[in-house]
């Protein structure tokens, strides 16, 4: 019966093209909107660590006072003096610091010109915390940390440009002047948005290409390559007067287990920022937070405002194609008034009535996915034009988007032809034989 | 002509579904093409603003040098003889080493006191280094005071922090230091223990961001004499002579790399032009505007189609009416005003409850984006728009009704 209800359908769809074109183009163009954007939200919005994203933790500490920090909030960062402290203080299971460095190759081999390196100043217990993957080798172990080892971990990239992709472990590696050994190789790993870094990046730039020992690039005098925030007069000359500063600059990170060794490092932060009152550091009361992966994301704005516009604005532009749906198939059905009368009359049910014209709105919803679908797959090829290319490359039209882009069309226009369908099927036989 | 509105109306009732459906397309039409012209509009505001630079024959080179390791002394020594090669190139006008440049998207900015002690800061200013040529370089206009001498420019290591005791400020900042003018020869404290004296004004002079935040310090940036030979690399900006800035985008890293090799230029964005700089940092806005353009257009066209097909629906079955109407004594044009007028009546709804969801809209975006609010012209042109779109969409099946013969009344019934 619904094989024939369809026939039926595309047959009256077939009777009024016009109609049926204007109705298919705008579940069509109201689908792929919504979809494009979506792609693009889906992407900036996602969880970069599902698994451990409620056990890892950024600790802040405000030491720039109410007079100088973020409207309340204490800076983003740590500044060298508390990062220290915290990892001294090794209150947690796994703890990191890390800060952007910037880095060059130097030539060698047949290279006669050096090769940008950019990457992380990180420690041992980074690599575990955050569960990056290993083609060859590992990250380094604690002791070297201590010893401010010359170990580094390449990206794959650089091990391709490098050692033509070959296990590179042990091999020895010069970046801008100093001698360095590669303890490991990391897989493809670039978790979007960068939730471990949120202080320099936006959250999506490219992968790094290489993460050294913090101690050793503290050693080298590294400054960091991204993002320094400082208050007040700044009159440092040299390293140690940087160090001391009140610039922050150093990202840290602890894996925390249970509620319980949450509230306990809260505790400590607290604690610790109360003895720095005590030493006379801060002029004022211990000021503290511990976010995890997603509120940390959520209080870094990492969707960009735009996303969110045009996720917005084009939902919106859906449910306007909708409400046009809605008023077009009510002409298209009520004008077959006759017909259903006739068929009533002939001892059609209501259901009937009602089940042939949902299946016709179905046949609609059909082919406007196949042409959201279209314009989708158009769309997220073109989204280049529309977002910033570090964002855009993020949207992909992968099988769950195709799948949804069908589902969503056939449902909407289905639930946009209940009303029309429950008055199609509540014609009055008998006013339509009397007037025919 | 009179148009009695009564009976339309009593006829509408007839028609609650299909008036509401159209009423209600108008409305949320509106809504959503109020805000998308607002947004476009803000956007292309912001791709027009004037950068202070001459785009047409400036690029920036990103030097990064290839042994980190080097002495302030040795860096300094490298960057003059760098700077030397790219003025003397045949395409190229002047050159100047600088820590950032208008519109790289983001850089250092200071903030400003009055007094060396104040914690709260007077405002906020984008902080750009060079020696005597940046001016001339980037072709800012100097409106008041002098430009640095050479025996004023700073160098600044890596590792330290100075405040040179002379300053070029941009106009913006200027004013707002010195609400009164006469701001050449004042001194101000931005984030250093020493003043920096105003020995003149340029105007305009961009920031290096075009982040939302910084909107409230538009256009304010100072000059410190200072060339920054940070160890790990430099910007050198060049400006070529007149219609020769390709030439000098080819010839300049030919010249740098005659002078060492130890360094990287990005074969890919190492070396770019006003044009291609000002295109990426105002991605996000055009790439918004595109799309709201794109969705304004296709809505006001679904939004008109649909119009036209109830209201064809409409004419369609009240033939009979119609016929009635003409065999009764109704002119043509009385037959096409009552389907416009009707149209008006039902459009009218839709606009005053459009407006009310399209302020409601923004008002939304306003607390949860922080974005500005919408001019009320916005509304009163998007009801225009609307009212028009609807009389215009009306038109073409009005008038098939208005041709609607009076022998119609005689048929079938």
């Amino acid at each position: 019966m619904l094989a024939y209800y369809f026939q039926l359908g595309l047959r009256s769809l077939r009777r009024n093209p016009a109609l049926t074109a204007l109705m298919v183009m705008a579940i069509g163009f109201g689908v792929a909107a919504s979809m494009i954007t979506y792609s693009v939200f889906r992407a900036v919005s996602g969880n970069p660590i599902p698994g451990k994203s409620a056990q890892l933790f950024t600790p802040q500490i405000d030491s720039w006072g109410p007079q100088q920090n973020l409207k309340g909030e204490p800076a983003e960062a740590l500044g060298y003096i508390d990062a220290m402290a915290l990892m001294r203080a090794h209150e947690a299971k796994r703890q990191t610091l890390l800060y952007p460095v910037q880095l060059s190759v130097m030539p060698g081999g047949n290279r006669d010109l050096p090769l940008n390196a950019n990457g992380y100043a990180v420690t041992a217990d980074f690599f575990t915390m955050f569960e990056v993957p290993f083609r060859y080798g590992s990250g380094w172990g604690a002791q070297d940390d201590d010893t401010r080892a010359s170990d580094v971990v390449i990206s794959s990239e650089l091990n391709q440009k490098l050692f033509a992709g070959a296990n590179s472990v042990g091999r020895a590696l010069n970046l801008g002047g100093h001698d360095y050994r590669v303890v490991g190789v990391a897989s493809h790993w670039n978790p979007r948005p960068r939730f471990y870094d949120l202080f320099t990046t936006s959250g999506f730039a490219d992968e790094p290409d290489i993460y050294m020992v913090f101690n050793r690039a503290l050693d080298l005098q590294m400054r960091t390559g991204g993002r320094n925030s400082c208050r007040g007069s700044l009159a440092y000359t040299t390293w140690q007067g940087y160090l001391q500063s009140n610039c922050v600059w150093i990202t840290p990170w602890v894996e925390l287990d249970s509620p319980a060794e949450v509230a306990s490092y809260r505790s400590f932060l607290t604690h610790y920022a109360a003895d720095q009152r005590l030493a006379g550091r801060f002029d004022w009361a211990a000021n503290v937070r511990l976010r995890d992966v997603m509120q940390w994301l959520d209080y870094e704005h990492v969707v960009p405002p735009e996303s969110r516009i045009s996720l917005a604005v084009a939902l919106g532009f859906f449910l306007i194609c909708l409400v046009n749906t809605i008023g077009l198939l009510l002409a298209k059905f009520m004008r077959r008034a006759g017909e259903i009368g006739v068929r009533r009359a002939l001892g059609a049910t209501r259901g009937e009535i009602y089940t042939q014209y949902l299946v016709e709105a179905a046949t609609v919803g059909l082919a406007g996915g196949v042409l959201g679908l279209l314009l989708t797959a158009t769309g997220v090829s073109g989204v280049g034009i529309l977002f910033q290319p570090e964002i855009a490359k993020l949207a992909q039209l992968d099988f769950s988007l195709v799948g949804l882009t069908f589902v969503v069309a056939i449902v909407a226009t289905v639930l946009a032809a209940f009303y029309p369908a429950w008055r199609a099927a509540h014609v009055q036989p008998a006013w339509q034989l009397k007037s025919s | 002509m009179n148009i009695q509105i009564r009976p339309i109306l009593t006829a509408l009732r007839r028609h609650k579904a299909g008036t509401l459906l159209i009423a209600l397309q108008i409305a949320l039409t509106l809504a959503i093409v109020c805000n998308a012209l607002f947004i476009i509009h803000q956007r292309l505001t912001n791709l027009s603003v004037t950068s202070g630079v001459d785009e047409a024959n400036v690029f920036v080179i990103a030097n990064m040098w290839g042994d980190v390791g080097q002495s302030t002394a040795q860096v300094d020594a490298q960057v003059r003889a760098d700077l030397l090669a790219l003025r003397q190139l045949p395409a190229a006008l002047d050159a100047t080493p600088a820590s950032g440049y208008p519109l790289r998207g983001g850089g250092w900015d200071n903030f400003v006191t009055m007094t060396p002690d104040q914690t709260k800061p007077t405002t906020d200013a984008a902080v750009y280094t060079g020696d005597e040529h940046f001016i001339g370089t980037l072709g800012l206009r100097l409106v008041a005071g002098r430009n640095f001498h050479p025996d004023e420019v700073m160098v600044m290591g890596t590792q330290q922090a100075i405040t040179p005791s002379t300053a070029i400020v941009s106009k913006a900042l200027a004013d707002r230091l010195f609400p009164d003018g006469n701001a050449l020869g004042k001194s101000f404290y931005a984030m250093g223990t020493t003043p920096s004296t105003i020995v003149g004004i340029v105007d305009p002079l961009h920031r290096q961001g075009v982040d939302q935040w910084s909107n409230g310090y538009a256009g304010q940036a100072l000059i410190w004499p200072l060339r920054a030979d940070d160890s790990r690399g430099i910007y050198y900006i060049v400006r070529a002579k007149p219609g020769q800035l390709a030439d000098a985008m080819r010839e300049a890293p030919k010249a740098l790399y005659a002078q060492s090799r130890l360094r990287i230029i990005d074969p890919k964005d190492g070396i770019q032009d006003y044009a291609t700089i000002r295109h990426k940092v105002y991605d996000r806005d055009r790439g918004l505007a595109i799309l709201m353009g794109i969705i304004s257009v296709v809505l006001l066209a679904i939004t008109a189609a649909g119009i036209v097909g109830l209201t064809s629906f409409w004419v369609g079955q009240r033939r009979k009416q119609i016929g009635v109407r003409r065999a009764l004594g109704a002119r043509q044009r009385d037959i096409l005003a009552y389907f416009l007028t009707e149209n008006f009546l039902i459009s009218a709804t839709g606009v005053v409850l459009g407006a009310v969801l399209a302020i409601a809209f923004n008002l939304w975006t306003v607390t949860r984006f922080e974005m500005d609010r919408m001019s009320m012209a916005y509304v009163g042109a998007g009801v225009l728009v609307l009212l028009l779109l609807g009389q215009g969409a009306t038109f073409a099946p009005a008038l098939r009704a208005s041709r609607v013969s009076p022998v119609e009344a005689t048929r079938s019934v």
